[in-house]
């Protein structure tokens, strides 16, 4: 799906992506992203830094995020900016879901430029990652 | 307990000193590997076929794949908290990062703050990632929020 610039509506919702993340995807981003913190992947060690388990890494929320705005601005968007606050850990084995809607639009040297809010909950609809984005699209010309 | 003051001083004096820059040529098979562990499946990373067809003329690295670039910070001079949090991340790009491209990532600590709080006292350290191209131009800032936590 492509969106253009002009058919952005404000205070559109974004399709939401459900993750069903495990303790193996979070060995594989660890292996991926090249962090080996061991509170994502030795349950032992992070229980012992007070954690109740392993938990999901902070970057691979953002990553989820990044592929929320993508998948919903096509391919021909440039995302120029993701913010992120994690406000909750969350842990492997439970779903979680991204979503967002467009909080406004402007043009800046010629450029279409979208503003989002986005956000991952958890199954108890926590908003454990709060952000927001911004992506370039395509203008008609 | 409260942050140590000279924990807090020692930290401080660290704000502004640049790590060394470590430099990283962009494999395709990395971003594979990468939006196979996030589980996001848009050809635009994978497929040079389909991503010719769009604007980039070609596969680009997904948003986020910047965090996998090692950049070198220098360790801390403090010891705090038992473990460490990422409390955000924040990624403002400029231009698209492709397969190829040497990037070089270097960090260096914005800010230092110390919270006491009702689960206890947090150390809280804001870093900041500039990731420049081989053409030396600026594809992306990155800023980071760790929190070590009692």
């Amino acid at each position: 799906m492509a969106t253009s610039f002009e058919a952005v509506e404000v205070g559109a919702e974004l399709p939401r992506i459900t993750k069903e993340p495990t303790t193996q995807q979070l060995v594989k981003y660890a292996g991926a992203s090249g962090d080996f913190y061991q509170i994502h992947y030795d349950k032992d060690f992070a229980q012992r830094t007070g954690l109740p388990g392993v938990i999901i890494h902070g970057l691979l929320k953002a990553g989820w995020l990044g592929e929320l705005v993508t998948a919903w601005a096509g391919p021909d968007a440039f995302v120029r900016k993701i913010a992120a606050s994690y406000r909750g850990i969350d842990v492997p084995g439970q779903p979680y879901v991204l979503t967002g809607r467009v909080t406004g639009k402007r043009t800046e040297d010629g450029r279409g430029l979208v503003d989002l809010e986005v956000w991952g909950e958890n199954r108890d609809g926590q908003q454990t990652t709060v952000g927001s984005a911004t992506v370039e699209l395509p203008l008609r010309r | 307990m409260p942050v140590p003051e000279e924990v807090l001083a020692a930290a401080r004096a660290a704000i502004g000193v640049r790590g060394q820059a470590v430099s990283h040529r962009i494999e395709l098979g990395a971003i594979r590997r990468f939006v196979e562990s996030i589980g996001d499946t848009s050809p635009l990373y994978t497929d040079a076929e389909y991503a010719r067809t769009t604007r980039f003329g070609g596969i680009i690295a997904p948003p986020t794949f910047l965090c996998t670039l090692r950049s070198g910070g220098a360790a801390l001079p403090v010891q705090f908290g038992r473990v460490t949090l990422n409390g955000g991340n924040e990624y403002e790009w400029f231009r698209p990062v492709r397969p190829g491209d040497v990037i070089t990532a270097q960090s260096q600590l914005a800010d230092v703050r110390a919270v006491d709080g009702r689960s206890g006292s947090m150390l809280i350290l804001t870093s900041e990632i500039r990731y420049t191209n081989q053409d030396d131009e600026l594809v992306a800032i990155g800023r980071s929020t760790g929190i070590r936590r009692e």
